[in-house]
């Protein structure tokens, strides 16, 4: 394999958990919900796509079981918010730290267990085209499942009827309400279904990027994922650059550290988190930019009258 | 339409014995009220009468706690909006439902069932030109106007081809001649068969447009009557129960006054890209005198408060000169210090906390080292109850017991409080955005009696209102806000409504003389002999 | 939905003083179950980790010794969030305490006397403090989220950390060992009881406590606070700004996570080590809420959370369970917390059903 087919395919992997996440809560952000817990929900689909691979031998039962816990992880998350209008900030934090120890307690037995690994599917034919075949035709089923959910989501949000109610209960719950939508039921849907996709980015980080369990191995993940879904100005398409520019960061530090670059590690490991951050910093600058693409509601209780 | 006429018809949608609770409050209190085709009933009431909470009822929106509806003689129960639009009944709102961030089209797509949806945008431009109320299916409703965005609401309406149409407070976001345009709808609805349930509080409207009333007060219904046969005082005197004094002004002579409050071409960029820019705005108070500035809402009214007030600070320091102080640059507190005094339009968030108890809601304004409530940055809390209750007294705040959240109260009370609490700081200027939006009569009265009051005892005050009849009732002189353009000021005198009307929609009274359908004439004519030419 | 939310009149006091108390039960219930489904006895799982823990003298010091940081740190936090202001990096801020105060001891081999601990105790709060205004200034200047660069921090900090005690900053004689060297005596936070585990900490948590109590509720500036917290536009009007009270809030929230910091370095640990906190900086949000963002009531909550920390290592030993279990409780408590908090702003309707009028 040529290096830089390494380098890309590695890439990949390490935006694919990203997109996901950052996918899901894109979702969850264009109704309204403003979800902290993306970390909590990502790692309780880590241990659970691992323990259920594990037991059973199969990878594919364990996606299934990473996306249920993730799905399931939401559902107090939902529940505070939604119909307890409790603070969306407090209750995300709340749900990140159920989730680091419920995984932790869950995973003890699985420390230093042989993970199973999803194998990539080779499209007959396609993938051993040069230069890309490799790359874009060798790559398991998360990582097309990835991009499909992207253009998924885009076409729901902005081509259906369902994504434009989702979109009004964003922008405005009271409207939406007054016209007769039922937005707890929208924003449940969008709260779990923002689990299901941090539970399935929990299930590629133990089946495919590091097939093993270890504590806290969403290692501040679902934190980027929430800024990338700022970084994209709540647009599908801009995820995708997002994830993948963020993925290279992760890597390229990695490769740096592995070709032992006279930097000390732990500053090349401090990377991803300051890159974050700085481009959190450049994003919101264009004060103009966040603000009309941010749904209007994001954050606020919706209280009907009874 | 004849009573006679009516009475034979089945009613269109009949209620009976409705009844709705918030808690302890009965909003509304064995409501009855039928409604017949192609009639336009008014449903009449002051702020706080129920008559939201009526309509709500019947759009599905809120549920009855007792009663009964029949929709074209059968009983019906609305569960919800789109049962109700399923049913034939639109609605169009008072704080529209629309979604800034989505385009005309996607609004009005997202109240039509799905079957509905085809060939949406030529159905807009049909309903549009048909009822004259053009619109742009792909503009975002951000960018609109209040009037404009009333317009995407009413089409929106229509577009489901109700039966009924229910409209929440309409003209109170328009001109007097845009309202004139919306009446001229209506009535041709009404030609079609439609009914139309018109909410209101203004008398003249409801006499000029409606063929029955129905009037609501405290949540009861007190009566139903041909608004035809009464006039304005019985209506009145129904609507509000009992005799509401009218305010006392003493006209004044101003001309040799001191100006109080001199600005010279303010200019004001708002926040972000919403909001409307103030562009070059002048004009100048004397000392004691009471200037209105008129317009609808969202013209700038909000940035002119901003600015006046030190809450933005503006980058030209003598843009705002207060008793020949510049004091464009300064913040609200240095203006307060200096003795001016605020009200914003908003009381809940803005000129006070639901969730702070009276007292504590003294601070918001009462928070400088010399205004006696602190002593070394420490609250001094008696100091706080004794002008919590000289407040309450002086400006009659009723409450349940002393010293109560500011949530608890109702609206009146609140800008009640809100108001007594900067007219007790004795200002010598004080700047007041409107004053009694959505308040009862009784408190209006009251406030506007206090206004006038105080410019007679020395106080220069602003009030920036979109109330016609409170401004002909307090103003000295009068100036109208127009997308962020502000007009010369008129002694009140000397105008009159509808001239503040024109003003109100941008026209200009010392503009060029009107145009005469011979002048029209003639200029269509050279156009075509233009036209020939080529 | 046969129930509802209905907003009451006024806040409910009653509630006020009883959500912590009904949230507390309930993660006491939601435990018994816990313990059940791993097949423990609820009663004996429950009384080996809230109550042994209480019964030794020993273990009652360790309590005080684990509430230290969180009340501090409690404090903070719970001015930030009455302000609306979002600082969940306080992680971070703690270890920058502790770098900072740690820098006399390690780099000033050989000053000693009665200004060394005074001097890492001024360095441990600056650090912490300078740490917070990092995303501060980042929230004013470019309006970036705070919640995210907070938090973010907090990694760069470890990371931070983890460098110099295996770099420069090892201890030269500590046998390559990822370590400090040992505080000297001079540098080391004073103890109540002698060889006890308490230190001076405690107290100056208490009397910090009660300061905030006063500010909060009797000075201009700490009603500033609330207004600001509950809406940006009143507190416009009343010409309070909101900028200087993003500084204020992270200064003082990251010095005193930077003093629990120091304190903790300079204590029960004594030297810097690659993980110098179990996590007190986010247990130290459900302190806040916990204690409803009253002082007074956060030194009560302090404990409990104390009391959580000890129950974890107390069920890994004696029921043989992972102390992760420490944090599953106290998440469920910070979810219980605030669902109760609901409940001191609504009330419950039924819906009415629609009775027909004859």
């Amino acid at each position: 394999m040529e290096m830089y087919e390494a380098i890309i395919l590695t890439i990949i992997t390490a935006a694919t958990p990203l997109l996901l996440a950052a996918c899901g809560e894109l979702v969850a952000e264009r109704a309204g919900v403003l979800n902290l817990g993306v970390e909590g929900m990502m790692i309780m689909g880590a241990v659970a796509a691992f323990a259920v691979a594990f037991s059973t031998g199969s990878p594919y039962l364990g996606i299934a079981a990473g996306i249920a816990a993730g799905a399931a992880a939401s559902l107090p998350f939902a529940f505070l918010t939604i119909s307890m209008v409790t603070n969306q900030v407090a209750t995300g934090l709340a749900l990140t730290i159920l989730g680091l120890g419920l995984s932790g307690m869950i995973g003890d037995a699985y420390i230093g267990q042989p993970g199973v690994k999803l194998t990539p599917i080779s499209i007959e034919g396609l993938s051993d085209l040069p230069y890309v075949g490799k790359i874009l035709f060798s790559q398991d089923v998360i990582v097309y499942a990835s991009v499909l959910l992207l253009l998924i989501v885009w076409f729901f949000l902005f081509k259906t009827r369902a994504g434009l109610s989702l979109r009004a209960v964003g922008d405005s719950h009271s409207s939406a309400h007054a016209l007769g939508v039922s937005v707890r039921k929208v924003r449940y849907l969008a709260v779990i279904f923002g689990g299901a996709c941090a539970g399935l980015a929990g299930a590629y980080l133990s089946l495919v990027y590091t097939p093993q369990w270890t504590e806290g191995m969403t290692a501040g993940r679902g934190w980027i994922a929430v800024v990338l879904v700022v970084f994209a100005t709540w647009m599908p398409g801009r995820l995708l650059a997002g994830a993948y520019l963020f993925g290279a960061v992760l890597i390229l530090q990695l490769h740096a550290q592995a070709a032992g670059v006279n930097i000390p590690s732990q500053f090349l490991s401090s990377l991803p988190y300051l890159a974050t951050i700085i481009v959190l910093v450049l994003i919101s600058r264009n004060r103009t930019l966040v603000k009309k693409n941010s749904p209007a509601c994001l954050g606020k209780p919706f209280v009907p009258d009874v | 339409m004849t009573d006679e006429q009516s009475h034979n018809a089945t009613p269109l949608l009949q209620a009976r014995g409705i009844v709705k609770r918030f808690g302890s409050l009965t909003a509304n209190d064995y409501i009855d009220l039928s409604l017949f085709p192609g009639e336009i009933h008014a449903l009449l009431g002051e702020n706080g009468a129920g008559k939201s909470t009526f309509v709500k009822m019947l759009y599905g929106s809120l549920r009855p706690d007792e009663g009964m509806l029949s929709w074209k003689g059968a009983e019906v129960s609305i569960k919800n909006p789109a049962m109700a639009r399923q049913f034939g009944i639109g609605m169009v709102f008072q704080h529209f439902s629309l979604f800034e961030a989505l385009t005309v089209e996607e609004n009005i797509l997202l109240a039509l069932p799905p079957q509905q949806a085809k060939n949406l945008r030529q159905r807009i431009k049909t309903v549009s030109t048909d009822y004259g109320l053009p619109l742009d299916p792909t503009a975002t409703i951000a960018d609109l106007s209040v009037g404009e965005r009333q317009r995407v609401e009413i089409v929106r309406c229509l577009l489901q081809e109700p039966d009924l149409i229910i409209m929440d407070e309409p003209t109170s976001v328009l001109t007097p001649q845009e309202a004139d345009e919306l009446f001229l709808v209506l009535e041709k609805l009404a030609s079609e068969h439609k009914s139309i349930l018109y909410i209101s509080h203004r008398l003249d409207e409801v006499k000029r447009l409606c063929h029955r009333a129905t009037i609501l007060r405290h949540g009861k219904l007190i009566s139903e009557c041909d608004p035809q046969q009464e006039n304005a005082k019985t209506l009145a005197a129904m609507m509000v129960g009992s005799e509401v004094a009218d305010v006392k002004r003493v006209p004044q002579d101003l001309h040799d006054a001191k100006k109080c409050l001199v600005v010279r071409a303010l200019n004001l960029e708002p926040d972000l890209n919403t909001g409307t820019s103030l562009v070059d705005v002048s004009f100048d108070v004397a000392k004691g005198e009471i200037l209105c500035i008129a317009g609808i809402a969202g013209n700038g009214q909000a940035e002119l408060f901003s600015a006046l007030s030190g809450e933005t600070p503006v980058s030209d320091v003598g843009a705002i000169v207060f008793e020949g102080w510049p004091c464009g640059a300064d913040g609200i507190a240095e203006r307060r210090r200096r003795g001016a005094a605020f009200v914003p339009e908003e009381r809940n968030g803005h000129g006070a906390l639901a969730s702070l108890k009276l007292s504590k809601n003294i601070l918001l304004s009462w928070n400088n080292a010399n205004d006696g409530t602190t002593r070394k940055g420490i609250i001094d809390r008696m100091a706080l109850a004794r002008l919590e209750g000289a407040i309450t007294e002086a400006f009659d705040v009723r409450m349940a017991h002393p010293d109560v959240e500011a949530g608890a109260l109702s609206g009146g009370n609140l800008q009640k409080f809100v108001m007594g609490r900067e007219v007790k700081r004795r200002p010598k200027l004080l700047i007041v955005s409107q004053p009694t939006w959505g308040v009862d009569a009784g408190a209006a009265s009251l406030i506007r009696q206090k206004l006038v009051d105080l410019s007679r005892a020395g106080t220069t005050i602003v009030v920036i209102s979109q109330d016609l009849d409170e401004i002909f009732e307090i103003a000295d002189q009068v100036a109208v806000i127009s997308e962020g353009h502000m007009s010369d000021m008129y002694p009140i005198d000397e105008v009159t409504r509808e001239q503040v009307g024109l003003l109100m929609g941008g026209m200009d009274l010392n503009g060029p003389p009107e145009v005469t359908a011979e002048a029209m004439a003639q200029s269509l004519m050279r156009d075509r002999e233009a036209e020939d030419a080529v | 939905m046969p129930f509802k939310l209905q907003r009451r009149e006024e806040h409910s006091a009653w509630m006020a003083l009883f959500s912590p108390l009904i949230a507390v039960a309930l993660m006491l219930a939601t435990g018994a179950v816990l313990f059940a489904s791993l097949g423990i006895d609820p009663v004996k799982g429950l009384s080996v980790y809230f109550l042994e823990p209480l019964q030794s003298a020993w273990s009652l010091q360790e309590l005080v010794v684990k509430a230290t940081p969180l009340i501090l740190i409690g404090i903070g936090l719970s001015i930030c969030y009455r302000a609306n202001i979002w600082n969940i990096g306080a992680e971070g801020q703690f270890v920058a305490g502790a770098l900072a105060g740690s820098y006399f001891p390690i780099m000033m081999v050989g000053w000693d006397g009665p200004f060394v601990f005074p001097a890492m105790i001024a360095a441990g709060m600056a650090g912490g403090a300078l740490f917070a205004l990092i995303p501060a200034a980042l929230k004013i200047r470019f309006g970036a989220n705070e919640i995210l660069t907070s938090l973010l921090l907090v990694y760069v900090a470890q990371f931070f950390l983890d460098w110099l005690v295996r770099g420069p900053w090892r201890d030269p004689e500590g046998f390559n060992f990822p370590e400090s060297r040992l505080f000297p005596s001079d540098a080391v936070t004073p103890l109540i009881i002698e060889g006890g585990r308490m230190h001076i900490g405690f107290p100056i948590a208490l009397i910090i406590a009660l300061l905030a109590a006063f500010y909060l509720t009797r000075t201009i500036h700490g009603f500033q606070i609330q207004v600001i917290g509950e809406s940006p536009r009143a507190a416009r009007f009343a010409g309070f700004s909101q900028s200087k009270m993003i500084i204020f809030a992270f200064a003082v929230s990251g010095a005193l996570a930077g003093l629990a910091g120091i304190l903790e370095v300079a204590g029960p640990i004594g030297q810097l080590r690659p993980v110098i906190s179990p996590g007190y900086g986010f247990t130290a949000i459900i302190v806040a809420f916990l204690g409803r963002l009253n002082p007074i009531g956060i030194v009560i909550a302090g404990f409990v959370l104390a009391l959580s920390y000890l129950g974890g290592e107390a069920a890994q030993v004696t029921l043989g369970i992972s102390d992760k279990i420490a944090r599953v409780f106290q998440g469920l408590l910070l979810f219980y917390v605030l669902a109760c908090d609901t409940f001191i702003v609504y009330t419950f309707r039924r819906v009415g059903v629609v009775r027909e009028a004859s």
